[in-house]
């Protein structure tokens, strides 16, 4: 248990890094890489839990989150919004890369004392202090970068890596998730980017743009 | 069967919807007549107490969900009926040459109705949060169908925004699937109910306060709210209808729900409390915009907010428990909320703009679109002989019952400054004098159809409830209220 929990531990400092790589890259392409790793860090986490909680569940997450998140994700945006993607380099944001990085990691601490309560009442599951603060940590970055980003494609990976932080504290937590629910959050979370996906082309064959923060039409007019 | 042919019905008139476009909007009208038929019936099994169980245990219907599951059929219904004219009338106005998405509507409107109606059918926790998530995917299209540069910009802001609070939801659907389960209950409504007196406070409260976050940005409480006036003032009439009428109630529907669990938790001190900050600061915020709106649908969604305020602040001065309180405001909401939305489409085709200041002597120009606006806005309002307004006096006269003085009174100044705005903003839209050389427009008779069918239950209800309906609306109050 002692070496399943060291190597969870990896995995869980891979996700806090690549997750703060989102927030931080400049690059579109280096946005959509990172989010992979991402959900290569939460797949790894969902094996090393399977197998140290002998949880057959564990491993269908692992097994989904990787076809639908490393794989099905990338090709799904490729083909509803690859012009987007693969044709622009640089991403703007509100703030600077050094402002955002700081607030991450300030976050990040708010994420762990907020934590703290839960992981209290949780003490009866062994992983739950590592994947549990690591998790929430990746809902804030998430939500930040939804916050930040101008770019319609990094603000949907934002949305996608606060669901990879909900999946990742959950695996420590709920180890016998129905697999109904596995299963539809497998069709959820595809279909989720392909019309997000859709929606960013449209809104570029139609503003000529996918810089959606600077899409300010609607506004209460006075 | 009855509860799976409701969600199978609106699957096959998707497919029906892809294949061929001259039929869709006729397929989908019986589809949703179909689906209210096997609802009704449903719902009349459920409506004396007890519950009822399909696919295994995977689909179940209470009173509370029944009540919800009527709503949504029924506003699909008048929705359908009133897209049919409605649509192409409003495509003859769009005069920038964009063509709107008429060709995916159809099967999109199947597809969020079917999703809208899973969330009340569904048993397992988690599998409504993703029926929940789906109905943002399914209208976020819906929402940008004239697919202008603003109709994106309020789609890209409603998916962004409702996304972002379903992520934020999730994590407390898993931390209370984690409780249930652990308490050896089924991970349900009536699981969590059962498993509450002996869950971890903490294991019950943050899942809460994560809802309240999450599902709050879907259901438009303040300060998740931004996206709501946007995207109404952009998406058609019937989808902001479905929208405002259902939709957002979903996400208030799980905030309801988990009410009793949390007053049955013995650690958790004043539950209530939360629910009357987060209702009464909705109304407030709500109530201050109607009055300096521009927009009149946006007005309408500004009372959407105010009114989901209105429900949760309910939940907190102890109307959950009363039978014409928090429950039939939920209720009553629903149907008078679409009409508004009805008659708000049919002021935009006659005029061609939703500018407040635009529109004058609605009633001479067309008595019809006038007539309807005033109605809806009396009724949405909260004023007599609408079925608002029994809600609304119950909720305040529970409220002050209870020795909620401070609360209730907030509450009560609140609901007045509303009733008040709407009033003013609507009364500027629908008297005086129109233009005199505007052409008369013929309005879209299923529009017109469906206005009168959505008018029924807005107008009959404030006075009268057929006794099943009764039943059922009893039903949901006393799970509203708890074991307790």
């Amino acid at each position: 248990m002692a070496t399943a929990h060291a190597i969870d531990g990896l995995f869980a400092a891979l996700f806090v890094i690549f997750g703060l790589g989102v927030i931080g890259t400049r690059q579109m392409l280096g946005t959509l890489y990172l989010f992979v790793l991402h959900s290569l860090a939460l797949t790894g986490s969902a094996i090393v839990l399977g197998v140290a909680l002998g949880s057959p569940h564990l491993f269908w997450v692992a097994a989904i989150t990787f076809s639908t998140k490393v794989v099905a994700v990338p090709l799904v945006l490729r083909y509803s919004a690859g012009l987007e993607i693969y044709g622009r380099r640089e991403v703007d944001q509100v703030l600077t890369i050094p402002v955002s990085v700081l607030i991450a990691a300030a976050l990040a601490l708010v994420a762990w004392v907020a934590a703290n309560p839960l992981v209290h009442a949780l003490a009866a599951r062994p992983f739950a202090d590592i994947n549990v603060p690591t998790g929430l940590m990746a809902v804030f970055f998430g939500a930040f970068t939804v916050a930040v980003r101008r770019e319609a494609v990094a603000q949907l990976m934002g949305i996608l890596i606060m669901e990879n932080g909900a999946f990742f504290a959950s695996i420590s937590i709920v180890n016998d998730l129905t697999i109904i629910a596995e299963i539809a959050a497998a069709v959820d979370v595809p279909v989720a980017a392909l019309v997000i996906g859709l929606l960013i082309r449209n809104i570029h064959s139609v503003t000529g743009i996918t810089r959606v923060g600077l899409l300010a039409e609607l506004k209460e007019r006075r | 069967m009855t509860l799976a042919l409701i969600l199978i019905i609106p699957g096959f008139a998707t497919l029906v919807a892809l294949c061929s476009r001259r039929v869709a909007p006729w397929v989908t009208l019986a589809s949703a007549l179909a689906v209210l038929a096997f609802a009704s019936i449903a719902a009349l099994g459920v409506a004396h107490g007890g519950s009822v169980h399909a696919a295994d245990g995977g689909l179940s219907l209470d009173g509370l969900s029944a009540l919800y599951l009527l709503l949504v059929a029924f506003v699909g219904v008048t929705a359908a009926l009133y897209s049919i004219g409605y649509l192409p009338a409003r495509a003859a106005e769009q005069e920038d040459g964009i063509a709107p998405r008429y060709r995916e509507y159809w099967p999109l409107f199947n597809l969020f109705l079917a999703s809208m109606l899973a969330v009340p059918l569904l048993t397992n926790l988690a599998v409504i949060w993703i029926a929940i998530e789906l109905t943002t995917i399914f209208s976020a299209f819906l929402v940008a169908y004239e697919n202008r540069a603003a109709a994106l910009e309020a789609a890209w802001k409603y998916v962004m925004l409702t996304s972002m609070g379903a992520m934020i939801a999730l994590f407390g659907v898993l931390v209370l699937y984690y409780g249930i389960h652990n308490a050896g209950e089924p991970v349900s409504w009536a699981g969590l109910v059962a498993a509450a007196p002996r869950l971890n406070p903490a294991v019950l409260l943050i899942p809460f306060v994560l809802w309240l976050i999450g599902f709050g940005a879907k259901a438009g409480l303040v300060p998740m709210h931004t996206w709501l006036p946007d995207a109404h003032s952009q998406a058609p009439a019937s989808v902001c209808a479905l929208l405002s009428g259902v939709e957002v109630s979903a996400a208030l529907y799980m905030l309801l729900r988990i009410y009793p669990a949390l007053a049955g938790n013995p650690g958790i001190a004043r539950p209530a409390l939360w629910y009357i900050v987060a209702g009464l600061l909705s109304v407030a915020v709500a109530a201050f915009l109607i009055l300096q709106v521009r927009d009149y649908k946006r007005l309408f969604a500004y009372s959407t907010i105010e009114h989901m305020g209105i429900i949760l602040a309910a939940c907190g001065i102890g109307a959950a428990a009363n039978q014409m309180g928090t429950v039939y405001q939920f209720f009553a909401h629903a149907f008078t909320k679409s009409f508004c939305f009805y008659a708000a489409g049919l002021a935009t085709i006659e005029f061609g703009t939703q500018e407040i200041a635009s529109v004058r002597g609605l009633l001479a120009r067309s008595p019809v679109a006038g007539w309807s606006l005033l109605l809806g806005a009396i009724a949405i309002a909260g004023a007599p002989p609408f079925a608002l307004f029994i809600s609304e006096f119950q909720i305040l006269a529970t409220g002050f019952g209870a020795g909620e003085y401070v609360a209730t009174g907030l509450l009560t100044a609140l609901i007045v400054l509303a009733f008040i705005a709407i009033l003013y903003q609507v009364g500027r839209i629908v008297f005086g004098e129109p233009d005199a050389g505007a052409p008369r427009i013929k309005l879209p008779t299923t529009s017109v159809v469906a206005l009168s069918v959505a008018f029924a239950p807005m107008f009959v209800f404030g006075f009268y409830l057929p006794p099943p309906l009764a039943a059922l609306v009893q039903h949901a109050a006393a799970l509203l209220a708890g074991p307790s």
